[in-house]
């Protein structure tokens, strides 16, 4: 077949699939019902993909690669060795500053404790801040920037000063139209005076990064600490590498501090970045093979229907497919005629399904940062055609082998 | 000359259920370039049958078929369908228009299977239509059409590739007297101007248009005579 007599089949199988959708409107737009189902979850699965990485991509660059994490927990585990983390002793405060003290290739080191406090400031309050204890050195570990103000000093980290650094969005809500420099707060009843404000960092797989406020580890163990809250060891590294070396001499530092007998195992995790990286790809192997489930059934659901209503098109114009075929369409003329019926049809519930999913897609970007990438768009656009083709394929291949006299003489 | 169509010996047979029917017993026949032909017999005479295997919409089950010296017998689908397309145009009692196209349309489809550009195939669908005296109508969909008009836009479309023949299936059938008097004028005249025209009907009245009366009965041909000389032609196998 040359390819103008294609051309004219090809327009030819357009004009009469769109004048047959439009001849039968509510049985098309039903019918596109599944496959604009199976395309939204497409266009949603892989937004949400996409935001996902891109959250977790922000959030890694946030943590930074070359800041080790020294804690109870190992960030990839079995369920059941959760006991076993559970149970071991916490970090103390005087292992960190043997760590501090011996250790010759790292940056910084600060210990970090945590805790939700309400902090307020005359008559404003904000619940559920988190109030990180650190040490000056906080500020080269977490990668932050400062807004204004400064950082709490060594001497005042040291001397155990009641001064808090605030995140930037507790700044905004209890200071909204003056300045926090200067200014006493009260964090869990007692009083800080605010020396400095975080740079915007933005939010880490939806917890806000900005709702926190730091104060120096010495004032958080005194006032804040309790025997649930334990202590993590944050740990830049000098020179990405000797990351080994680093992770080597810090382990056996921690080893002697913690009495750790020479045979047994570490009671204590050095997390990493890399490790962080391994467990995201796993949840979003999981995570990808759901949605590509899900998906996977909504269309194939979509595709049964635009079978059936396919195999109903094609019974119900036996009579035309014989005139057609009278008149000198060939077997493949008419096949071709139907695809492109049923990619048509298709196509319409994957283009619908695409204008749905673009609000929904808005939602999903209120949780994680994303947008619907164009290639979603694409792919989900040629998945439709896809479906269309594959599924017309049966009723249009009955369509062409119909017997013309046949075929004329069915009224 | 070498006949357009040439038949001989040709048999059908048909299984129904269990049982064979032999729709053509043995037929021969020969028509030649610028005849005008009625095919006749009661119904179970075989002449759609026979209609059906002049028009490549069905094959013989034995016997010899050609189509201007080409046979038929041994053509694929495809190669039947492009005989279908360029050499025959179908008129049909029920009309046989695609609903939802307009004439103009319905008058090029045939055009369209045969690969032609678009400009050509509207010059030769206005062309054709204004034939049949119907360029006035050609964006009317057939619902919008008489039934004369309905049946000129299907001889439009029948005439629009220029074929070897024109198969008429009981052209009147659907008409009233008065409008199937004037379609068997259009057919006059076609022939007039030089198309081969085969006529099947079982009206006599429609039958004396054609220049030629082939009758069947039982899968048999029983008489081959013109009609103008009244001369009655003994059809024997030997033909051709």
């Amino acid at each position: 077949m040359k390819i103008t007599d294609l051309a004219y089949e090809v327009k030819e199988g357009l004009t009469i699939s769109f004048q047959a959708i439009r001849a039968n409107k509510m049985r098309s737009v039903l019918t596109t019902l599944g496959i604009v189902i199976g395309i939204v979850s497409v266009t949603l699965m892989g937004t949400a993909i996409e935001g996902l990485n891109r959250a977790f991509n922000e959030s890694v660059s946030k943590i930074g690669a070359d800041v080790l994490y020294v804690q109870k927990f190992p960030w990839m585990f079995g369920g059941d060795d959760w006991w076993k983390y559970r149970n071991r002793k916490d970090l103390t405060l005087k292992q960190y500053r043997e760590v501090k003290d011996q250790s010759t290739t790292i940056a910084a080191v600060t210990p970090v404790s945590g805790r939700r406090l309400t902090i307020k400031f005359s008559s404003r309050s904000s619940d559920g801040i988190i109030v990180i204890g650190a040490n000056e050195q906080y500020i080269l570990t977490t990668g932050a920037t400062m807004d204004f103000g400064r950082f709490f000093s060594q001497a005042e980290a040291n001397g155990g000063r009641p001064v808090v650094v605030l995140g930037y969005t507790v700044a905004e809500n209890l200071f909204p139209s003056e300045s926090p420099l200067g200014k006493n707060v009260k964090i869990g009843g007692v009083s800080f005076r605010v020396v400095g404000v975080l740079g915007k960092q933005g939010s880490f797989l939806g917890m806000d990064l900005d709702n926190r406020a730091v104060i120096p580890i010495s004032q958080f163990m005194q006032r804040f600490a309790n025997r649930w809250r334990g202590l993590d060891l944050h740990v830049k590294v000098a020179d990405m590498k000797e990351l080994e070396n680093t992770k080597e001499e810090l382990r056996g530092i921690l080893r002697k501090a913690r009495g750790v007998k020479p045979g047994d195992e570490d009671d204590f995790a050095i997390n990493q970045q890399e490790m962080f990286i391994q467990t995201f790809n796993k949840i979003g192997v999981v995570v990808a093979g759901i949605g590509l489930f899900i998906t996977a059934l909504s269309l194939f659901v979509g595709a049964i229907g635009i079978m059936n209503i396919m195999f109903v098109s094609v019974s119900e114009r036996t009579k035309e497919i014989g005139i057609r075929k009278a008149i000198g369409a060939k077997r493949s003329t008419i096949l071709l005629q139907f695809l492109i019926e049923s990619a048509a049809l298709s196509l319409i519930g994957g283009i619908i399904g695409i204008i749905v999913s673009y609000p929904l897609s808005l939602l999903v970007d209120q949780i994680l940062p994303t947008s619907m990438p164009v290639i979603v768009v694409l792919i989900a656009i040629l998945i439709s055609v896809i479906v269309g083709v594959v599924s017309g394929f049966l009723p249009a291949n009955r369509a062409s082998k119909m017997d013309p006299v046949e075929a004329l003489r069915y009224e | 000359m070498q006949p357009v169509i040439n038949i001989k010996n040709v048999k059908k047979t048909y299984i129904m259920g269990s049982v064979e029917v032999n729709a053509l017993v043995d037929v021969s026949v020969q028509i030649h370039k610028n005849e005008y032909v009625a095919i006749m017999g009661p119904s179970g005479s075989g002449k759609s049958t026979l209609m059906n295997i002049i028009g490549c919409l069905d094959t013989p089950t034995s016997g010899l078929y050609e189509f201007n010296s080409v046979n038929v017998g041994e053509m694929n689908d495809n190669e039947l369908a492009k005989i279908r397309n360029k050499k025959i145009g179908f008129v049909f009692q029920t009309f046989n228009l695609l609903a939802r196209s307009d004439a103009l349309h319905n008058v090029e489809l045939p055009l369209v299977y045969a690969g032609m550009k678009r400009a050509d195939r509207r010059a030769a669908a206005l062309q054709a239509l204004e034939h049949v005296s119907l360029s006035d109508r050609m964006h009317h969909k057939p619902n919008e059409l008489s039934g004369g008009q309905r049946q000129r836009v299907a001889i439009a479309r029948a005439l629009v590739t220029n074929p070897s023949i024109i198969l008429a299936d009981e052209p009147t059938g659907n008409l009233d007297s008065k409008t199937g008097i004037e379609i068997m004028a259009l057919f006059d005249e076609l022939h007039r101007q030089g198309n081969s025209i085969i006529l099947v009907t079982h009206e006599e009245d429609v039958a004396r248009h054609a220049h030629r009366i082939i009758r069947l009965r039982d899968g048999l041909v029983e008489s081959d005579h013109m009609v103008e000389s009244r001369i009655v032609h003994e059809v024997t196998t030997a033909t051709g």
